[in-house]
């Protein structure tokens, strides 16, 4: 079939930096020197300079900008494309936030200047956590953490100064076996044993399940709403009275928030503590991978535990407060990821209350159109109604030994990068979808007509899929081999190596 | 909203489509409950004129054409322009992590140079692909120390910077990580060695030095590390001004190199997003935190780049991994390798001996507390800092850090910093803001 969104062109081929250097080449001039130069040797003691920083490359401006931009164009971004990668929300970015995250007076705040030459930030901040407390219908924000899974670890040990102050911090973290692999990592490096919960057979939290699991000695559950299904706890109100009957407290993951805004929010539904993702929900470019922003939101009963500094209202200025003697301590220097904050606010101001509401309906609507468009053609495991993000699984097309990553392969020979593979773990070969709102109707009709095409693929040419993708400049890579002999960083080939570093 | 790109017909549509008349049918199984029942009490909302107009009032309200001489962890150093150019272009900044290698060797390409730069700088075998920052950096490094060498505790300099200590704190409480701080020499400024080695027992993993260390000071990182390895604990070094290494012997006897690299091109921004680094020992690298990137051929031969030993890593090991963290700071990595780049082997020297040249001038205003050898900063005995950076701030300078909060002893001391954006001029507005007594001190 002809493949409406993309054809071949050629890319540029580029060495690596190292490869392209020869000694002498510049790119840079300092200004000059308005102190006298003082002898490195003199001041620092021989043994503290350096002779060189052996194999450093020495390149030239033009070749600095032709190395960085060839690579670029090595990859696919949300500029490119739809990104339909599930409970990753790779919505548009917008520039305006680029822009306004760079103004001199932000970009260079120093975060030891003194706080009456730093209230712009501040109120930056405050104005954020106000926001973000409506958002989400709880009482108090931190913007410290760093990231989503930094987040987490936040709010596990919030949880954990809460119960100590009671007397007993307790042993157990429950998490339900759709959820994402941090919230694991992160219990356990909080100090807590985990426990796994089944999910119901219709990939929810099973309220009986939950009820027998919970025990004095379990801290918390950390459930994520919508779940990794793209499904709304139906019962989540239900399994927020078990926790609380119990002394034992709702951790919410917030990766999904971009269903929720303003139509649900988690302090209304039994959440007490919950991380939100600044670069997901609130459109901070990933970036290749962060940076992130991982805000924590909490219930009354947290608030004394929270990070330090906190932002306070002294007279008509904002100030910090750094006496807070019952806070679980620092999570990160400063004050949070504020090139970050500023991005995420710049981002709720376009929208505004309703504008964000309707983004959220926007988002779902996708979902729901592609699950209607698909689901002749995939497996789709659950059958309860989704709201962001779609689930199927490769069931059909493994009877043909075509699996999820293959398919995923595939469509980037369409023009699209992948969904998520392979998770949530409770559905055997899953297709996470999550559209987002900021993709329009043609763009989801061409992925639509993608993932049909390659569904009719699997049963006519099922090699063809299998060794996908085809029109990439790379092509399957060999990640076996890449992990049993690492290699983790350039070294120059034995015959030009002339000083091992 | 200007973001949503369907037009109303597009939507009917698509609802349509789905078998329901208005987009809120969609949500029709959530129960009442949980449903809010009101619009969001969030303005309406506004245009870009407006957004910007806003950021500048915001911003107007900071510091604004002032002189600085604060460093403590955050360097003003020049941003050359290809940075921006660089990390602006949308294939870097709005690209997802790169597993799906084929449609990523852009992003996979650069942090690989990024780790073999980091690696080259640091005299490090390897490095990661970046952490979050310099302070989250420190307690990932501690806890990977602790499973290499198998003992729960650590060591950590009073002369690391206090904010990543505390941090370092947060993490350590809920592990069973014992933290026992040692201190500095009064008169150097560097580790007081005999009471490291006090604070060292069989149940100590690693020894934590940063250098240059809170206080400007070049340390004793062969001392340091010695000390930490007759004991059979790893040694970490940590660096919070990256610009150093440029002239600085790279601190080869330690087993783990935790820093930060806000100084290669990342604007201070109030504190955030920085990007943190680890490096250590080929040996080690299964027990290193945070992704990394490895080099394999493609199906076809090429060279090609990849994530790769993710079995240390949440989303397969769950529970039993060795970091919770899934992300790395790939865009602001991209800043700092861009400006490695730019500097290039000669440059980033030339960079540190206007640095060094720099601060020298300004020791020559103000007195040094420490005899230890200082790079860029150091801390100056001044009788009342408060006064003086009132003083200064009345010439448009904000001052040093007064060290009062983080070190009672240090009451009548502030950090100073100057890099090559520190003007002479400014500098010697320092010296004449001294009072009688200030200057008597400053001789």
């Amino acid at each position: 079939m002809s493949i409406r969104k993309v054809r071949q062109h050629p890319t540029q081929n580029e060495a690596l930096l190292f490869e392209r250097s020869s000694p002498g080449k510049r790119g840079y001039q300092l200004p000059s020197l308005d102190v006298p130069p003082v002898d490195a040797a003199a001041v620092l003691g021989a043994d503290n300079v350096r002779p060189e920083i052996a194999g450093f490359p020495e390149v030239s401006e033009v070749e600095a900008i032709r190395h960085f931009t060839r690579l670029s164009t090595w990859n696919y971004a949300i500029d490119h494309g739809m990104y339909p990668l599930g409970s990753c929300t790779m919505k548009y970015n917008p520039r305006i936030n680029e822009l306004v995250a760079r103004i001199d007076g932000l970009a260079w705040a120093h975060p030891y200047q003194p706080e009456a030459l730093s209230q712009g930030c501040m109120e930056v901040m405050a104005r954020l956590e106000s926001i973000l407390a409506e958002i989400t219908g709880m009482d108090a924000v931190t913007l410290q953490p760093a990231a989503g899974a930094h987040g987490e670890l936040t709010g596990i040990l919030l949880i954990r100064a809460a119960l100590e102050q009671k007397g007993n911090p307790r042993k157990k973290v429950l998490i339900p076996d759709s959820a994402h692999g941090t919230n694991p990592a992160t219990a356990a490096i909080a100090g807590y044993a985990v426990e796994n919960i089944r999910s119901s057979p219709r990939g929810t939290i099973d309220l009986a399940e939950l009820e027998r699991a919970v025990t004095e000695d379990v801290a918390a559950l950390m459930v994520t709403n919508p779940n990794t299904l793209g499904v709304f706890e139906e019962n989540i109100v239900e399994a927020s009275e078990i926790l609380h009957r119990k002394g034992a407290l709702m951790y919410m993951d917030g990766a999904n928030m971009n269903a929720l805004v303003g139509i649900a929010r988690p302090g209304d539904f039994g959440v007490d503590v919950m991380h939100l993702n600044l670069h997901k929900t609130f459109s901070t470019p990933h970036g290749g991978g962060g940076p992130g922003g991982g805000p924590v939101a909490v219930k009354k009963l947290l608030e004394p535990f929270l990070p330090t500094p906190r932002l306070k209202r002294s007279g008509k200025k904002w100030a910090y407060d750094y006496k807070r003697p019952k806070s679980i301590g620092k999570v990160k220097a400063f004050y949070g990821n504020f090139g970050v904050l500023v991005r995420a606010l710049a981002y709720i101001l376009a929208h505004g209350g309703e504008g964000l509401r309707n983004a959220t309906l926007d988002a779902v609507l996708n979902a729901n159109y592609i699950r209607k468009s698909l689901e002749a053609h995939y497996d789709l495991p659950y059958q309860a109604p989704n709201m962001h993000e779609v689930v199927f699984s490769d069931e059909r097309q493994a009877r043909r030994g075509v699996r999820t990553g293959d398919i995923a392969k595939r469509l980037i020979d369409y023009g699209f990068h992948p969904y998520t593979v392979s998770f949530p773990l409770i559905v055997h070969g899953a297709l996470m979808i999550e559209p987002t709102e900021t993709e329009g109707k043609l763009e989801l009709d061409q992925f639509i007509e993608a993932m049909v095409s390659i569904a009719k693929e699997v049963e006519t040419d099922p090699e063809l899929v299998l060794k996908a993708p085809h029109t990439t400049r790379t092509s399957r890579v060999d990640e076996v081999t890449a992990a049993r002999r690492p290699v983790l960083r350039w070294k120059p080939a034995k015959s030009d190596s002339k000083a091992a570093d | 909203m200007r973001y949503l790109p369907k037009s109303q017909s597009e939507r009917h549509e698509m609802l349509a489509a789905c078998g329901v008349q208005n987009p809120e049918d969609l949500f029709s199984h959530l129960p009442e409950s949980a449903r809010l029942k009101r619009p969001l009490d969030v303005p309406p909302g506004i245009s870009e004129y407006e957004i910007v107009d806003y950021f500048h009032s915001r911003a107007a309200e900071c510091a604004n054409g002032y002189a600085s001489f604060l460093g403590a962890g955050v360097y003003r150093h020049y941003r050359p322009v290809l940075v921006d150019t660089v990390v602006s272009r949308g294939e870097f900044l709005t690209a997802y992590t790169p597993y799906q290698a084929e449609i990523s060797q852009g992003t996979l390409t650069h942090i690989f140079e990024f780790q073999t730069m980091i690696a080259q700088l640091t005299g490090m075998d390897v490095a990661n692909a970046s952490m979050y920052d310099g302070s989250t950096a420190v307690p990932e490094a501690a806890m990977m120390a602790s499973r290499v060498v198998g003992r729960p505790g650590v060591a950590v300099a009073k002369s690391l910077h206090p904010e990543y200590r505390e941090v370092l704190r947060t993490f350590a409480r809920h592990q069973g990580m014992p933290v026992a701080e040692f201190g500095y020499d009064q008169a150097t400024g560097q580790v007081d060695l005999e009471d490291l080695e006090r604070n060292l027992n069989d149940q100590t993993a690693a020894v934590i030095v940063q250098s240059p260390n809170f206080f400007g000071v070049v340390d004793q990182v062969k001392a340091a590390a010695d000390i930490a390895h007759r004991r059979g604990a790893l040694l970490v070094v940590v660096f919070t001004e990256a610009v150093s290494l440029g002239l600085l012997a790279p601190p080869v006897d330690a087993d783990i190199v935790a820093g930060e690299l806000q100084s290669f091109a990342i604007a201070p921004s109030y504190g955030g997003p920085y990007a943190g680094v680890i490096a250590t020992k080929e040996r080690f690298i299964r027990q290193m935190p945070g992704r990394l990137v490895g080099e394999t051929i493609d199906s076809r031969g090429n060279r090609a780049f990849c994530l790769t030993l993710s079995t240390r890593e949440q989303h397969i090991r769950r529970e039993k991994a060795t970091s919770n963290i899934c992300t790395n700071q790939a865009l602001i990595a991209l800043m700092a390798t861009v400006f490695m780049t730019v500097y290039g082997k000669q440059g980033l020297r030339e960079l540190a001996e206007q640095n060094l040249a720099k601060a020298h001038y300004l020791s020559s205003k103000l007195k040094p507390r420490f005899s230890g050898p200082f790079f860029n900063e150091f801390v100056a005995t001044v009788a009342d800092p408060e006064a003086l950076n009132k003083a200064l701030l009345k010439k448009k300078i904000i001052g040093g850090l007064t060290l009062g909060r983080f070190y009672p002893e240090l009451k009548d001391a502030m950090l100073v910093c100057a890099t090559e954006m520190t003007k002479r001029e400014e500098m010697d507005l320092v010296g004449q803001a001294l009072s009688p007594t200030q200057k008597a001190e400053a001789l």
